[in-house]
């Protein structure tokens, strides 16, 4: 690593850590209602959606209600985005004449958009016409993230709120995210994108004659608009097949560096948000340096392993699956940033990173995406993992758990059991039964343990909502088409309706006066505790399955084996 | 009824909004500010385009300066990478292989550090660049297939540092050179 490998890191975060008050602070004025210029210039279009689907925005929903809205929306776009690719061959917008996509290809896409997986068994390029990716996967990149942030302003009201069973009006929260947060960011950055070289038009492919004579077929689109949103909106699906490591997504060092901060500025500003709802900003930045802290670790270690000398190929630096203007530092960069938010997106293959930096991005998706996370899901899966944290801490010292005011009972551990457990056991039954299946094994592109990681990889992505893969993996198969699209809903929804759950039951409680006894979430002490927590809780279930992949594929590696 | 009702309405407001106001509104404002990127960066010779400089291209002639390895050789319907994990045997094979190929057709000392971005295939399959020095140590095959004269082959080493493109803003990424590009230009040195 040079000097300016480690500017660029240093550079990365500080403009993130800057960021996060400005956006944060923004944001908290949105989701208030508070006066702001934003709304005085988009408070038409708002007013408009309003009047003609008839929502009263001032009306407000109990936990049940809000999970109903929530589900019915997300399982209409599912059902219209499934219609869509199975029609494709007869829809407008399909210049390169690209046939129906097959039914167990378009639910598990379906799916993977919806859910904010954006797992993609397909390659965007050769599967898919403008007409889908425009009105199917750039509008589901769009409404799964403010999903996200609908998910997790449900939770705060239910802690912030007191006797009281409305945690707000889903359809406000949605609309607001994308009219006020979404869209504009999106806008700017997809402008700036195309700038430096990404695509975004409508033209049909372009055939050209290489400097050799060969043919070659150049793939347009409107790629700029969906990739902007799917940085953003945490998604992660690419647009073409490499994702952003084609030179159409992500042409230029500048592009990497704006994506990539694209990719954690909404999660790591929502701490902030977080903080002022909840009334101490101190409470957020707790949240935000415990993230900061598992995720300049998980960086450390990976950035460590690519770095280390191979002697399988002479020690030369690593750049199987990696692109030149990139280079080492900002793939590592990258992939830990992706797999820490639910993004998914890469910009190099993670397939062929050294076995060490791989089972970094697997443990940052089995962890609940947590470290920054999804938008909206990382920080309502961290709030999991701080009910577990001062459950535990009650349990130690033999108090009633309390968070900020709200007495932690029965219900809301057995709810964020539930929301662990359940991404958990899809990572571990699912990739169980696929690694002794046989359609399970044959879609493998590397034998021996490396091999496991791939099928690991894909549930924990799957399971996590995150995207990324092990991609040598073949999955656009039946077989992991239907289940990795089983785990994408388990581990979406599983988590989702018992954290409004636990927001329903938090919302009833009065708030406990702060005393000298109350245990403390905002000091060092707390972030020991939850980082430990989160380590032990939510890491050390996969040790044993992690063991068989990629760490006896690395001590295997080094004494020369290969397969 | 009503509330599925609704709740169709509301996606298809959405719909309209995210899914064709915006990007058509994104396509409107670049196509204004920033046509030629917008449109692929396609590079016209003649009067043929010949190719993207943002997409890398397949060379096998010796004439040409070579890209990097590609699993897909260059066609970018799709693009990818090879996926190889690091403890396949059918990587190790392939490094040692290009390698040896590349030592021979540069004539190069079998000691020479070759550039790993030379012996390792790229994520996407088109990636256009390589190192500045990948490129130099390819400058003796050129010059002696193409028969070039000292006087041309210091035009070569020009036209090298030249298209050399620095670290953006002298901050991000690294030195790299685009292969498409020198190959263009390459054929202009008389």
């Amino acid at each position: 690593m040079t000097v300016q490998d480690f500017i660029q890191i240093i550079l990365f975060l500080g403009i993130l850590t800057i960021l996060t008050p400005v956006l944060g602070n923004y944001m908290y004025k949105i989701f208030t209602g508070r006066r702001h210029f934003m709304v005085t210039v988009l408070g038409w279009p708002e007013k408009l959606i309003y009047r003609l689907t008839g929502i009263d925005p001032y009306e407000e929903t109990n936990w049940r209600v809000y999970t109903f809205n929530l589900i019915m929306f997300n399982l209409v776009g599912l059902l219209l985005l499934f219609a869509i690719q199975l029609l494709q061959s007869k829809l407008p917008l399909n210049p390169a004449g690209l046939p129906n996509v097959p039914w167990h290809s378009a639910f598990n896409t379906a799916v993977s958009f919806m859910t904010n997986t954006n797992w993609q068994g397909y390659a965007g390029e050769t599967t898919l016409s403008y007409l889908v990716q425009m009105t199917g996967l750039t509008v589901q990149n769009y409404v799964s993230a403010a999903t996200g942030i609908a998910v997790l302003l449900a939770l705060i009201r239910g802690i912030s709120r007191r006797s009281t069973d409305m945690l707000g009006n889903f359809w406000t929260d949605l609309i607001r995210s994308i009219l006020y947060i979404l869209l504009p960011l999106s806008i700017l950055l997809a402008c700036i994108l195309a700038g430096q070289g990404v695509v975004q038009n409508f033209k049909e492919y372009e055939t050209i004659h290489t400097l050799e004579g060969a043919g070659q077929v150049l793939p347009m689109g409107p790629a700029a608009s969906q990739i902007a949103i799917k940085q953003l909106g945490t998604n992660g699906g690419g647009f073409f097949n490499a994702n952003s490591s084609h030179p159409y997504e992500n042409p230029t060092p500048l592009t990497n560096f704006l994506e990539l901060l694209a990719i954690l500025l909404i999660p790591a500003a929502l701490t902030y948000t977080f903080g002022k709802m909840v009334g101490s900003t101190r409470q957020g930045w707790t949240i935000f340096i415990v993230m900061l802290i598992l995720f300049i670790s998980g960086l450390a270690i990976s950035l460590f392993s690519e770095y280390s000398a191979h002697t399988i190929f002479g020690n030369i630096p690593l750049m199987e699956g990696k692109e030149t203007r990139v280079g080492i530092t900002s793939s590592v960069l990258w992939s830990i940033s992706t797999t820490s938010a639910s993004n998914g997106s890469v910009n190099a293959m993670l397939d062929s990173f050294s076995p060490i930096s791989g089972m970094l991005a697997m443990i940052n998706i089995m962890l609940g995406e947590v470290i920054f996370g999804g938008v909206g899901a990382g920080l309502y899966g961290m709030v999991i993992f701080i009910i577990l944290t001062v459950f535990i801490a009650g349990l130690m010292v033999g108090r009633t758990p309390e968070y900020l005011g709200k007495k932690i009972e029965s219900f809301e551990v057995k709810m964020a059991i539930v929301a662990i457990l359940v991404p958990n056991m899809v990572i571990q039954i699912f990739s169980a039964f696929a690694s002794i299946s046989v359609p399970g094994i044959s879609s493998l592109n590397n034998a021996g343990p490396h091999g496991l990681s791939e099928i690991l990889y894909a549930y924990s992505s799957a399971a996590g909502n995150n995207g990324s893969a092990f991609a040598g993996l073949n999955a656009n198969t039946l077989f992991y088409n239907l289940t990795l699209g089983l785990g994408m809903l388990a581990g979406r929804f599983g988590v989702i309706i018992p954290v409004l759950a636990i927001a329903g039951t938090m919302a009833k409680k009065k708030i406990t006066p702060e005393s000298s006894g109350t245990f403390r979430t905002d000091n060092w002490l707390f972030v020991c505790l939850l980082i430990a927590v989160i380590i032990i809780i939510g890491g050390l279930a996969h040790f044993p399955a992690l063991s068989l992949g990629p760490i006896v594929e690395h001590l295997l590696m080094n004494n020369g084996m290969t397969f | 009824m009503k509330s599925l009702l609704r709740t169709v309405i509301i996606f298809l407001i959405l719909t309209i909004l995210t899914g064709i106001i915006y990007p058509l509104l994104v396509t409107g404002i670049v196509q204004l500010l920033f046509p030629e990127k917008a449109n692929g960066s396609l590079i016209v010779k003649g009067n043929k385009i010949c190719g993207s400089e943002l997409i890398g291209q397949q060379f096998d002639s010796l004439a040409y300066f070579s890209s990097r390895p590609s699993s897909v050789l260059y066609n970018p319907l799709p693009s990818g990478g090879s996926n190889y994990g690091l403890t396949n045997r059918k990587l190790v094979n392939l490094v040692t292989e290009r390698k040896n190929k590349f030592i021979v057709s540069n004539y190069l000392d079998t000691l020479t550090v070759i550039p790993s971005e030379m012996l390792f295939a790229s994520a996407s399959g088109l990636d256009p660049h390589i190192s500045p020095e990948a490129a130099l140590l390819q400058v003796k095959r050129i010059v002696k297939y193409r028969g070039f004269s000292p006087e041309q082959r210091d035009k070569l080493s020009d036209l090298i540092k030249k298209l050399t493109e620095e670290p953006q803003f002298h901050l991000l990424g690294q030195a790299r050179i685009n292969v498409f590009l020198l190959n263009l230009s390459l054929d202009t040195i008389k």
